[in-house]
């Protein structure tokens, strides 16, 4: 679809970080001698969203997922680093700035049940940005577009005059979608779209985003951290661990052959619809506290390959085997076991 | 032996408009030492249900009709006061979110430790060293330093982990665990199902294990009872709901959940969404969303027949014998 002359990524992120300041006031501080306390959400995360592409970001909750899919729509000023749009520095777009820009992403969030306005009727929820970029003139225009867009997400032209409460989940969440494709935008970011829905909704939702996406050439940036579902959506996955990015690469080779002790950890964990025989191998400990993150790399406390190294010095990210990029000394000093799991599917 | 037994029950919320049945009448056995996996969507009646089992049913909701019999013995007419020693003692329970069922002004050896002089009859000293004993059972490092910290010290799956000693600390015979793991990370809910199945083999405690996610299930349970609109539609042991399902629902529910490795283009998905309570259809609730129903279906409503390793509430599976 877009094949003029134009960079084969529409997002490039660049050394992004996101620090929030969680410290008691100023007075507190003084008399009770505490220190500022900083809490790095987005630790120097780069990486590039291929156009037309699904680019999935993958972690526990905590990691900082949500936070990068917030920097990315300017919700949030990063802390340093840039972000790029095409050829467009966005990084600190101030909100409602360049319209023509913002009109070219847009966003659906985890909770259909708080992101959509209860005492608006569709008509006025979808229609909003309709008029605000003045993508429609006239009142006819704009319930037109509405009852278009409606079918398009599989609803019915006549959903428009309803309430957000007289929706299932599922249908809210189509809603969603049916809002974020008003402006027609080039990218979509998704923070986790199917995790507030039951199973046999959420493959509606997948299937219908995949459409959308096969129909309209949109490039999506989707948040989760259902592997499963990631499997299913994404072209690129980047494995996010404690703010920094831990493996990054196409999502064949991620799967097939993950190249970071965390990636395995997540792989081993993803639940079998096989009865009996595996079991998932229970992994000891849990993510820790973002305020104070160990040193070194930041998964040596739960990592079965830590050494001293490890302890000590944070991992870059490097290129693997494959194409894929992670960071790890184990693997940098070829210390990593080799990997089975996926090789006979 | 049959621990449990559910009668028909019936779970109804009268509102303005009328009555809502949550539960439309519900009959199933559990075995001593049995995991059974309660399975549903969201608003099938699988919370409910093991709302009604325990006796917590908010009022005014109120088991309308039915019997809930513990070895042999009727537990759903009991007075509060009865049914609170039970409950604890012989039914125990574990919900899905590790911070609201732990009282945070408590520390977390003063609730083990008042369960088990109320229930056993233990005295403080005797009922500490068990406290004890339990957090290192459940993987807690240090528990006598972690014993006296509050609540709010701890992080979801440690409080997760007192939660289940905290229900198995009475020995009851039965755990209600509802969506047990559903607020954990995926790391730490391997480790939490793990440790809840150990503990209850060793144990022999039946388990009720209500959650949505068909993984938990198949490597957790030994039968399955899947529910659709506030009935049961199947059950059965868990490699036959799993692998060869019988109700379309069910295989509906399976096939829809992405697979990693699945090469396929797109999902199955099931067509429209789980009818609401209220004017429910005639005939059976999955019809207008069966791609296989026929006309009986829409007039009749199933009822459960001997199928397989259990039952199945299906006009279909009749019609193919």
């Amino acid at each position: 679809m877009n094949d003029q002359a134009q960079s084969p990524d529409i997002l490039s992120v660049r050394k992004v970080s996101k620090r929030f300041d969680i410290s008691e006031p100023f007075l507190n501080r003084l008399l009770e001698r505490r220190p500022r306390r900083i809490l790095t959400a987005v630790d120097e995360i780069s990486f590039d969203v291929p156009r037309g592409k699904t680019f999935a970001v993958v972690g526990e909750s905590g990691c900082g997922k949500s936070t990068v899919a917030r920097l990315l729509m300017g919700l949030h000023t990063p802390s340093a680093g840039t972000i790029r749009f095409e050829d467009s520095d966005i990084t600190h777009m101030a909100p409602g700035k360049p319209p023509a820009l913002r009109r070219r992403m847009q966003m659906i969030f985890q909770d259909p049940f708080a992101s959509l306005n209860p005492r608006w009727r569709v008509r006025e929820i979808i229609g909003e940005p309709l008029k605000n970029f003045g993508i429609c003139k006239t009142r006819a225009e704009v319930t037109q577009e509405v009852e278009k867009l409606l079918v398009q997400v599989g609803l019915n032209a006549a959903d428009a005059k309803k309430f957000p409460h007289e929706f299932s989940g599922g249908q809210r969440q189509r809603l969603s979608i049916a809002r974020a494709l008003t402006t027609r935008p080039e990218l979509l970011i998704c923070d986790e779209p199917t995790s507030a829905l039951d199973v046999s909704v959420q493959s509606q939702i997948l299937n219908l985003m995949k459409d959308l996406q096969d129909e309209f050439g949109m490039s999506y940036i989707f948040i989760s951290h259902d592997l499963a579902v990631v499997w299913y959506m994404a072209d690129v996955l980047a494995v996010m661990y404690l703010g920094k990015i831990v493996e990054v690469g196409p999502k064949e080779q991620i799967f097939e052959n993950p190249q970071h002790p965390y990636t395995r950890l997540l792989m081993g964990t993803v639940p079998k619809l096989t009865v009996g025989g595996i079991e998932r191998a229970p992994v000891s400990g849990e993510v820790p506290n973002p305020i104070s993150p160990p040193s070194g790399c930041s998964f040596h406390p739960r990592c079965p390959l830590a050494n001293e190294t490890c302890r000590t010095v944070s991992p870059e990210l490097k290129v693997r085997a494959g194409g894929a990029h992670s960071a790890c000394h184990a693997a940098d000093a070829g210390r990593l076991p080799s990997w089975t799991r996926m090789a006979a599917e | 032996m049959t621990l449990l037994e559910l009668d028909n029950i019936v779970v109804e919320f009268p509102t303005r408009r009328g009555p809502l049945e949550a539960v439309k009448g519900l009959s199933l056995e559990l075995n001593e030492g049995q995991i059974l996996g309660l399975v549903g969507e969201s608003g099938a009646g699988k919370s409910i249900t093991g709302a009604a089992i325990t006796g917590l049913i908010e009022p005014p909701g109120l088991i309308r009709s039915g019997q809930v019999r513990l070895r042999g013995q009727r537990i759903d007419n009991l007075a509060p006061e009865k049914m609170r020693r039970i409950r604890g003692k012989e039914i125990g329970a574990i919900f899905q979110d590790p911070l609201t069922s732990l009282n945070p002004v408590y520390t977390v050896g003063e609730q083990l430790i008042d369960t088990m002089r109320v229930h056993l009859g233990l005295d403080h000293k005797a009922a500490r060293k068990r406290a004890i004993d339990w957090l290192a059972e459940v993987g807690i490092p240090a528990p006598e330093a972690r014993l006296d910290q509050y609540p709010h010290q701890f992080s979801g799956g440690m409080r997760q982990r007192v939660v289940i000693a905290l229900a198995l600390c009475a020995e009851p015979k039965l755990i209600i665990a509802d969506e047990p793991t559903t607020a954990l990370d995926v790391s730490v809910q391997a480790q939490i199902l793990a440790l809840l199945k150990r503990l209850c083999r060793e144990n022999g405690t039946a388990v009720i294990l209500v959650t949505h996610d068909m993984g938990v299930i198949a490597e957790t349970a030994d039968r399955v009872a899947v529910m659709y609109a506030g009935r049961l539609v199947e059950i059965g042991d868990v490699a036959q709901v799993i692998q060869d399902p019988l109700h379309p629902y069910t295989k509906g529910l399976m096939n829809s959940i992405p697979q990693i490795g699945n090469r396929d283009a797109r999902l199955t998905q099931i067509e429209g969404a789980m009818p609401g309570l209220r004017n429910p259809a005639p005939g059976c609730a999955f019809a207008p969303r069966c791609p296989q129903a026929i006309d009986t279906c829409r007039t009749l409503r199933p009822i459960p027949v001997d199928a397989g390793s259990g039952q199945v509430a299906c006009h279909l599976f009749g019609e193919a014998q």
